[in-house]
């Protein structure tokens, strides 16, 4: 990832439009009774694409806006989100995963991680609530819509961010595959 | 180089922790009016026109989706609203003739006390944003300390109680919902006039509870819960008596103690558009919200 003003402002504006819509229109359309939750996809997909400083950071940034914003106890959504984005950007450093639907699973695996590490927290900040089915319900229809939603918004968010990230794995190859030695046309 | 990357990566990761963890306890441990939630309050004051913005340009998406929703559940809604529309045919039969004979005794006690939310000031609001955790069930309005609204005020809609203003400031407020695992009433079983406390099931979003009834058998499946009002001049309750919290879903447990009432509210939680802030809730008024 190329750093520079123009990257930093378009994380910026991700973070931002993404919060404002997930809270003025996502929250409020139920899909089989729950909303989707767009921050952890939108965390994960920035560590996945930046790595996992970026991941960590933003997913700390893009916390602290949604506490703020819904007057949630500062900091929870930031723990949850900063580890999130670092998870995910791990990843990317240590497997640089090429196959097409590693962004689905990741958005699946980061949006159990975020709901259940913010129930967590709830729960050792003295939240005195049952596991009750309903919330277990909640919680996996959300990753069901969250893994829907998590190509969607990977796509968009590596567009906004292409002009300054590196050439992804697959393109890497199929490029070192049609115009170098690898190729078999280049043997004949 | 790459020792130099890693320790890079473990000091931010380490600063953003302690972080949150300075944060979280600090936001604990501060009182309302302390530095960090005036800094909250201040920051949703500056993004409250751009969600608000935000929420009306995008309502047609909403409604292209509440669309599709409406589709698939039209025809089982059209079913259950014919049956309830024959069991309402019945009840208007009933309440015209009770109605009647009511204001014949209020006659009769010359009982002249006004009647009417107007009574109690209504601010009406828009909502414009709202949690969606279970975990902090809240919505942002778009009318604060500027229109009258204040800390603790009722808040209902055309079916009932929704919550009450969490915090406020000039142009907005947060609003708690019944279902927020802090939210508390005093209510009454209208029918047999059972007083006990409304509470969330924390984790269950939807689910209320009537608990603290004394004597919790005379509650039955169908009783409408209705807010009591103040019962005791030293507490006086926030609420005004009267206002329609929910009716009874299901009741389990057949012992006196071990009786959990659940309860249904009236107000679609998940879907409010606009609200009313009581502004002024005098508690010794008479609410007649109409029941659903």
């Amino acid at each position: 990832m190329t750093w520079n003003a123009t990257s930093i402002g378009r994380l910026f504006a991700i973070g931002l439009v993404g919060g404002i819509l997930q809270l003025t229109t996502v929250s409020q359309v139920a899909v089989f009774g729950v909303p989707a939750d767009l921050s952890p996809l939108l965390v994960a997909t920035v560590g996945l694409l930046c790595g996992s400083i970026a991941g960590a950071s933003f997913g700390f940034g893009m916390g602290l806006f949604m506490d703020t914003l819904l007057a949630q106890t500062l900091g929870v959504t930031s723990l949850v989100l900063l580890a999130v984005g670092y998870g995910a950007g791990r990843l990317r450093e240590l497997r640089d995963p090429a196959h097409g639907l590693v962004p689905v699973a990741v958005g699946a695996a980061a949006t159990a991680v975020a709901a259940i590490g913010f129930a967590v927290l709830q729960f050792l900040l003295g939240v005195d609530a049952p596991v009750s089915l309903l919330l277990i319900r909640q919680i996996l229809m959300t990753i069901v819509l969250n893994t829907l939603l998590a190509l969607p918004v990977y796509l968009a968010c590596r567009r906004v961010l292409a002009p300054f990230l590196p050439d992804d794995p697959r393109r890497r190859r199929r490029r070192a595959y049609t115009t170098g030695g690898l190729s078999p046309l280049s043997r004949a | 180089m790459y020792d130099k990357q890693v320790r890079r990566r473990r000091a931010v990761l380490l600063a953003l922790v302690a972080c949150c963890l300075v944060l979280l306890t600090a936001y604990f441990g501060e009182s309302s009016g302390g530095p960090l939630k005036s800094i909250q309050t201040g920051a949703m004051e500056v993004v409250a026109p751009v969600q608000e913005g935000a929420n009306r340009a995008l309502k047609p998406f909403r409604d292209l989706f509440g669309w599709f929703g409406d589709t698939i559940d039209a025809k089982d809604e059209r079913d259950r609203l014919e049956a309830e529309r024959d069991a309402l045919r019945q009840q208007v039969a009933r309440l015209q003739d009770a109605e009647r004979e009511n204001a014949e005794l209020r006659d009769m006690v010359d009982y002249a006390r006004g009647s009417g939310l107007d009574a109690y000031a209504p601010v009406a609001a828009r909502v414009y944003s709202r949690s969606f955790s279970s975990w902090y069930e809240t919505i942002e309005i778009n009318k604060g300390s500027s229109d009258g609204l204040a800390k603790d005020q009722p808040v209902i809609n055309g079916k009932g109680l929704v919550g009450k203003v969490k915090t406020v400031s000039d142009g907005n407020a947060v609003v708690m919902l019944l279902s927020d695992p802090e939210f508390g009433v005093s209510a009454r079983a209208a029918r047999s006039g059972q007083s006990g406390s409304v509470l969330p099931v924390a984790g269950s979003p939807g689910d209320l509870l009537f608990d603290l009834v004394p004597e919790a058998k005379k509650v039955k499946t169908g009783d409408t819960i209705v807010t009591a009002g103040t019962i005791s001049d030293r507490l006086p309750s926030p609420f005004p008596q009267g206002i329609p919290i929910g009716s009874v879903k299901r009741i389990e447990g057949e012992g006196e103690l071990d009786r959990t009432i659940h309860v249904d509210p009236f107000a679609d939680l998940r879907e409010l558009d606009f609200v009313q802030v009581l502004t002024k809730p005098t508690a010794d008024l008479r609410a007649t919200a109409g029941t659903p």
